[in-house]
């Protein structure tokens, strides 16, 4: 972690200038030679993760954020003023009409028609947050923090290096790197971040959310799919579908304001796809909306892959749905319906249904336990999502349900099906690979399991 | 931010007059769906059948079907709290499942005054509680009499709360300390007014798995017994299963069959509670390489429904959301469940074994939780009798 310093600026490091904690790039990277995992680092199931940020306790509790916000009337808007309104209402009816366990073996049928081998899959992966200072002040988030906070951090080409290394040699075949909205970290930042992890710590990157782009475009004043592409030919190789929210403005509005709205975040994914990158698709449901909402989010993503695999692009390859955990957020003190169990699987095996063109639908373990997840495999999902050795924005709520590889393939295994490791593209991986197949820079990856 | 224009879409019942809207995909459950439609006992090998199955919604759907049967759409909750007088237990070093037992001498050794339980009862005002659960340790030196004045001490600072106390196991131990027989210890507590007792220390029945987890512990007929004199005075009683160790599924038919006989000659048994094995901070857990893994959600299910499809004597299956968590022990009412456990203040020994749960939940949030799930709360007292529904 970075920390500021009055010490002269290194070629290659980042600096932070004490009195103003922005960020600073002086030179382009150096590269350094990764340490060394030691070996009884190497044995551990989970990387150490960053230090817990806790702030003080203000009047109503301990909660991460400084304030809490005021909640707001949110009223849903009716059926036919809304896109894919007909839809919605078709869907409503076939909840209505349904119980919970038709649902979930509809949505079970439809996954084994997709996947008739019985096989779930996960990928040994690791989160890298390369910065948590974030201007979008979202109401929801645990994670961020101003760019004036001395709790505020950017990670270094070398620490992300290094975190590469230790995933590596724990198997793992991809980085899912997202972080705050930093605008202090110009769009060569990025580029030079990429060229530096292809040329010395190869691997499947995936990264850089909807939002974090717009934020890049904004910044170096490019339209999207300009960033995009210099991102693609840095060496991005898949976009995550991290900042979905819901993918209603009426709801964005309440809960990140400061966010793109959803026409903007499914564009970028669109233009993602059209420059040669997967993307996945996430909703973060329990905030307050209606299922109408959560209808036409799901409408919206199936809409928006089918025009992507009409145009001949790639599209989504999985949708991943969680609720919100509002501890150590500003909606601490909202009151809200929060994620229950019945929530939880109606959402599996309603996302299941509605995104038929959809190849396959993750559990969220980290936030709905073990438990729930191994369940939510028998009403819809085929992927138990990532082995997650480090994961820092859900756990800055305080929950998380982090587990070693052995306790997901017992999951797996213990629900009837065959657990697999996969790479990011959904292929799984072979005894033998040299390395990610969807990324052919990638030049060496030894695989162990 | 309430959200007002739009209802939660109600999903509808599992199970229509004609019977379940879904039935198994599995083959080899069709027969035992027959059965169960039919309304045909099943048997041992039917009983091993369900438990080696994945499909967990074909299972839940039948255990839906035989539970809507007897009680609609209620769900039966209560306000409760538990009391534990003491952690010290002379089975501390032999019963390797458990992280609740102490020595007398170990650090954390605990055994409270009359007027300490009395205290840590009254903590209960805050919400008002219906039932008291009292379970401890075998504690050496503890007489029936203390347990006698502290039931009888209850009762009379909250007049109207029921008590349901001291399972097999420790009532059989007071009978041994006491030197008098199993049924003047129960008929001395009942006058004193225990109500009903616990269903724990059960475990699994199992004589090789008693050997493994709880060699000194009292032996399964002797349990049974205890609970087959406990019918035989009025006592009405609970019965459990401690899934999830060594045990085999042959084990769990087994266990599963005893109790249903004992049913079918007293029906003494208000409820059964499959119990999940925790098995964090106890030797077991260590020795088995188990710690920070749970039971499933799979099995979790799967006992219940299994316990509800098999004991095709019982009234009640109930889920303790204390080790299934809330959130299955939601989906767990669709999976032939009826019986929750209640707010619980205070809950120890569970959370002593790695439980990540709240101690307890107030009884707004279990309403809310029954009605999310589609299904009606009615609040129940010890004997089942409904208080009051929503």
């Amino acid at each position: 972690m970075v920390k500021p310093n009055d010490s002269a600026p290194v070629a290659g490091r980042l600096h932070i200038d004490p009195a103003h904690p922005a960020v600073r790039i002086i030179a382009g990277p150096e590269t350094a030679a990764p340490e060394a995992v030691p070996a009884e680092q190497r044995a551990l199931p989970i990387l150490q993760t960053m230090a817990p940020r806790r702030r003080v306790p203000t009047e109503a509790g301990s909660v991460g954020a400084k304030h809490l916000a005021e909640q707001p009337v949110y009223v849903s808007a009716p059926i036919d003023a809304r896109p894919h309104g007909a839809e919605i209402a078709l869907w409503r009816d076939r909840m209505n009409s349904s119980s919970l366990l038709e649902l979930g073996s509809a949505a079970n049928a439809l996954r084994q028609q997709k996947h008739p081998d019985d096989v779930v899959s996960y990928i040994v992966d690791r989160n890298i947050n390369y910065t948590n200072v974030c201007v979008t002040d979202c109401k929801f988030c645990a994670f961020y923090r101003r760019p004036k906070d001395d709790e505020g951090y950017v990670l270094s080409y070398e620490e992300i290096g290094s975190k590469i290394e230790e995933t590596k040699a724990l198997g793992g075949v991809q980085i899912l790197m997202q972080g705050g909205h930093n605008p202090y970290l110009p769009l060569d930042w990025y580029l030079g971040l990429l060229r530096y992890i292809k040329a010395n710590h190869p691997i499947h990157i995936h990264g850089f959310s909807a939002s974090e782009i717009a934020i890049m475009a904004k910044v170096s004043k490019l339209p999207v799919d300009e960033v995009l592409r210099q991102l693609h030919d840095a060496g991005l190789d898949s976009i995550p579908g991290a900042g979905g929210e819901i993918l209603v403005d009426a709801v964005r509005d309440v809960i990140a304001p400061k966010k793109i709205d959803s026409d903007q975040w499914i564009g970028i994914h669109e233009a993602a796809h059209a420059a040669g990158m997967h993307t996945t698709a996430t909703m973060m449901y329990g905030v307050g909306e209606s299922w109408e909402d959560r209808l036409e989010h799901l409408l919206k993503l199936r809409a928006s892959q089918a025009r992507s695999l009409a145009r001949g692009d790639i599209g989504y390859t999985a949708f991943i749905s969680w609720s919100f955990q509002p501890s150590q957020t500003e909606m601490a003190n909202w009151n809200l319906e929060l994620g229950t169990g019945m929530d939880y699987l109606k959402m599996t095996a309603l996302s299941r249904l509605v995104l038929d063109n959809f190849d396959n639908v993750q559990v969220s373990y980290v936030t709905q336990g073990p438990k729930l997840a191994q369940i939510a495999l028998g009403f819809g999902a085929n992927d138990f999502g990532s082995l997650m050795l480090e994961e820092n924005v859900v756990s800055a709520t305080g929950i998380d349900f982090i587990m070693p590889e052995s306790e997901i393939r017992r999951l797996v295994e213990d629900a009837g099906f065959t657990p697999r490791r996969r790479y990011q593209d959904y292929n799984l991986v072979q005894e033998g690979d040299r390395g990610c197949p969807c990324c052919e820079r990638n030049a060496r990856i030894e695989v162990t399991a | 931010m309430a959200t007002i224009a739009n209802a939660t879409p109600d999903l509808r019942e599992e199970t229509t007059d004609a019977g379940p809207r879904v039935m198994p995909s599995d083959r080899s459950l069709f027969p035992i769906a027959d059965k169960v439609l039919a309304g045909i006992r099943l048997d041992g090998a039917d009983c091993a059948t369900l438990f080696d199955s994945v499909d967990l919604i074909g299972i839940g759907a039948l255990a839906d079907w035989s539970n809507r049967r007897k009680n609609g759409d209620r769900v039966f909750i209560t306000a409760n709290q538990h009391l534990n007088p003491t952690n010290v237990c002379i089975l501390r070093a032999t019963c390797t499942f458990c992280s609740f037992a102490k020595s007398p001498k170990e650090d954390g050794a605990y055994t409270m005054s009359l007027d300490e339980a009395y205290h840590e009862a009254a903590l209960a005002r805050d919400t008002p509680v219906r039932e008291f659960h009292i379970v401890g340790g075998l504690h050496p030196k503890l007489r029936l009499s203390y347990y006698e004045d502290l039931i009888r001490g209850l009762k009379e600072r909250h007049p109207g709360v029921e008590v349901k106390a001291l399972t097999a196991v420790e009532i059989a131990h007071l009978a041994r300390i006491e030197k008098i027989s199993v049924r003047e210890t129960l008929e001395r507590l009942k006058a004193a007014g225990l109500e009903t007792m616990p269903g724990g220390g059960a475990e699994v029945f199992s004589k090789l798995v008693r050997q493994t987890i709880a060699v000194r512990k009292l032996q399964a007929e002797e349990w049974i017994e205890v609970h087959r004199v406990a019918h035989g005075l009025g006592i009405r009683t609970n019965c459990t299963m401690l899934y999830g160790h060594v045990e085999t599924t042959q084990d769990r038919v087994e266990h599963l069959t005893e109790l249903r006989r004992l049913q079918d000659e007293t029906g003494g048994f208000l409820t059964y509670i499959p119990l999940a094995y925790h098995p964090d901070n106890n030797e077991l857990g260590t020795q088995l390489g188990r710690e920070g893994t749970a039971t499933t959600g799979f099995d979790d299910l799967k006992n219940l429904a299994i316990g509800r499809l098999f004991l095709d004597n019982f009234q009640h299956i109930k889920t303790h959301w204390i080790m299934n968590s809330m959130k299955v022990s939601q989906v767990a009412l669709h999976f032939g469940v009826d019986d929750l456990e209640g707010t619980v203040r205070r809950e120890r020994i569970y959370h002593e074994a790695g439980a990540s749960t709240p101690e307890g939940m107030t009884f707004a949030e279990i309403v809310a939780l029954v009605k999310d799930a589609g299904k009606r709360p009615v609040e129940r007292n010890i004997h089942y009798d409904e208080v009051r529904a929503w």
